[in-house]
């Protein structure tokens, strides 16, 4: 199990476990936690998993690719650690891993 | 009911299992207001869902109708190009550009200079707007006579939305609704009710109108409406006038048949299906859930097209450089392998944002959340005045293989 904390926009936190080979958006799913839409099933092509990773882990979670970075585009109020959520697998590496999430999905 | 077993006119339009798969030709545009299409698409997905055809009206052309195979294609945009244009005919000569139809780099940046008027913060700030909007049209409407709820409910809402968002003349919104018709219409679409001339007469005075207020906000200080937003960014201020033309019309298009026909086919919707309807009455919080169930049963617009860049392997068919690849969002949306019972309509349906409605890759629909916004408030409204919108006729709709849209759709208002 990997744990992985969400923060939603106003605050609250979740902190949940997530299983291994899952990815953040599909446990931010399972798992009901408000402000993670998911509207295309993690294909990379909707950026409604949009999510900050807080940036001691920013490095752990690997490079955008060019689809990533073209969807992200799109999201609304993007940062230097802006990411998608069904891109970033949870593995052992990532435990205890810190994301937050945008005040809305576009 | 399901939407498949709405009777077709046999004498017109022939059984889909009585023709060789190749006489099969999603893009005649009777198939669709005759509600034939359903049976033809469910064939395709079952026999043949990356499937070729040589069509006498539009040439060869390749059918996506599986919800993975389209999402591919829609995030394949190298391989596959959004330009010249995005529905399965071919212009004659009157093609302005626009940006839906047009690859990166172009595509992208003139995308994000207009996305600040639908954002979701300046949703926020316009949504007491929008409701006192729809409360008014609501509470102008006759209880208990016939009436069409297309023209004074479902065009009069997104006209109002449209002339907010470019800021127009609010007296002279219905413009809009007119130049959206004419823009989405035509035979590239499978409707010959109008000439190429007279649509490119119609838009040319569309265009003249738009530069006089092209002028105005340009004179102004930036305001958060599509002109001015165009009007004084530097990727866009110096476009010219085919191609403001080309962007005016794909965010009038983009802002109209398809809220307007979503209205529209909600109230269908929970006609055919009165246990949802109950459902709705007993437990409004589940709006929001049926209005992306709306959104996927209705699919406003059936179809996006492509051009490939490349060769490409899919279905095991090889999509050759340069063929036209046609996206029916309106089948992958019953394709029931990603969607449980997907002729249903179901408005606490599970996942129900999960449909193809919107495309999905660089092109995905920009006006999402001000759709959703919209369809929801209309029905939290309704709820709060009436009982029933009751369908007290026979739907008509329109003919094009593109908008799946309505003309007219009688109804009874009952309050509550
Ligand atoms: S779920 Fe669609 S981009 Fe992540």
């Amino acid at each position: 199990m990997v744990q992985v904390t969400y923060i939603e926009h106003n605050g609250t936190t979740h902190e949940v476990d997530a299983t291994e080979g899952h990815s953040l958006m599909e446990v931010a799913i399972e798992k009901m936690i408000p402000g993670i839409d998911g509207d295309c099933g993690g294909a990379c092509a909707c950026a409604t998993c949009h999510v900050f990773v807080d940036e001691a882990w920013l490095a752990k979670t690997g490079q955008k690719d060019d689809m990533e970075t073209s969807m992200l585009e799109f999201a609304e109020g993007i940062e230097a650690n802006s990411r998608l959520a069904c891109q970033i697998k949870a593995s052992a590496d990532l435990d205890g891993i810190v994301v937050r999430i945008p005040e809305s999905q576009h | 009911m399901s939407q498949a077993a709405v009777k077709t006119e046999e004498s017109v339009i022939p059984d889909p299992y009585s023709l060789p798969l190749d006489e099969i030709d999603m893009g005649k545009a009777a198939l669709y207001p005759a509600q034939a299409h359903w049976a033809y698409f469910e064939r395709l997905r079952k026999e043949d869902p990356v499937h070729f055809c040589e069509s006498e009206e539009f040439g060869p052309y390749w059918s996506i109708t599986k919800f993975n195979d389209i999402v591919h294609v829609d995030t394949h945009h190298k391989q596959f190009s959004s330009e010249p244009q995005i529905v399965i005919g071919d212009a004659v000569d009157f093609q302005p550009p626009m940006f839906i139809a047009m690859d990166q780099p172009k595509h992208d940046v003139q995308r994000k200079v207009v996305t600040p008027a639908v954002s979701p913060v300046q949703l926020s700030e316009v949504e007491p707007m929008i409701r006192k909007r729809v409360g008014d049209v609501l509470d102008s409407l006759p209880v208990g006579e016939t009436f069409n709820w297309v023209d004074l409910v479902s065009i009069e809402l997104t006209t109002q939305m449209l002339a907010t968002l470019f800021d127009f003349p609010f007296e002279e919104r219905r413009k809009l609704t007119y130049w959206s018709d004419i823009s989405a219409s035509g035979p590239q679409v499978g409707d010959d009710s109008m000439t190429e001339e007279f649509r490119l007469q119609e838009l040319t005075k569309c265009l003249e109108e738009f530069n006089a207020l092209w002028q105005e906000r340009k004179a102004q200080p930036r305001k958060n409406d599509f002109i001015s937003l165009m009007a004084h960014h530097p990727d866009m201020q110096d476009m010219d006038p085919m191609e403001y033309l080309g962007n005016l019309m794909l965010l009038i298009v983009g802002g109209n048949d398809t809220t307007r026909n979503s209205m529209s086919g909600g109230v269908v919707a929970l006609n055919q299906n009165p246990a949802e309807y109950d459902k709705l009455r007993a437990d409004p919080s589940l709006i929001p859930n049926m209005v992306s169930e709306i959104i996927r049963w209705q699919t406003p617009l059936a179809h996006m097209r492509r051009n490939a860049l490349e060769d490409v392997e899919l279905g095991g068919k090889t999509i050759k450089k340069g063929d036209k690849v046609v996206m029916w969002y309106i089948s992958g949306n019953r394709d029931d392998e990603v969607i449980d019972r997907p002729d249903d309509f179901i408005i606490d349906r599970p996942k129900a944002r999960h449909h193809v409605s919107f495309g999905f890759g660089i092109h995905r629909c920009m006006g999402n959340r001000l759709a959703e916004m919209q369809i929801k408030i209309l029905w939290e409204e309704i709820l709060k005045r009436f009982s029933n919108v009751e369908l007290v006729g026979e739907p008509v709709r329109v003919t094009s293989n593109f908008v799946m849209g309505y003309s007219d759709l009688p109804v009874k208002l009952h309050v509550k």
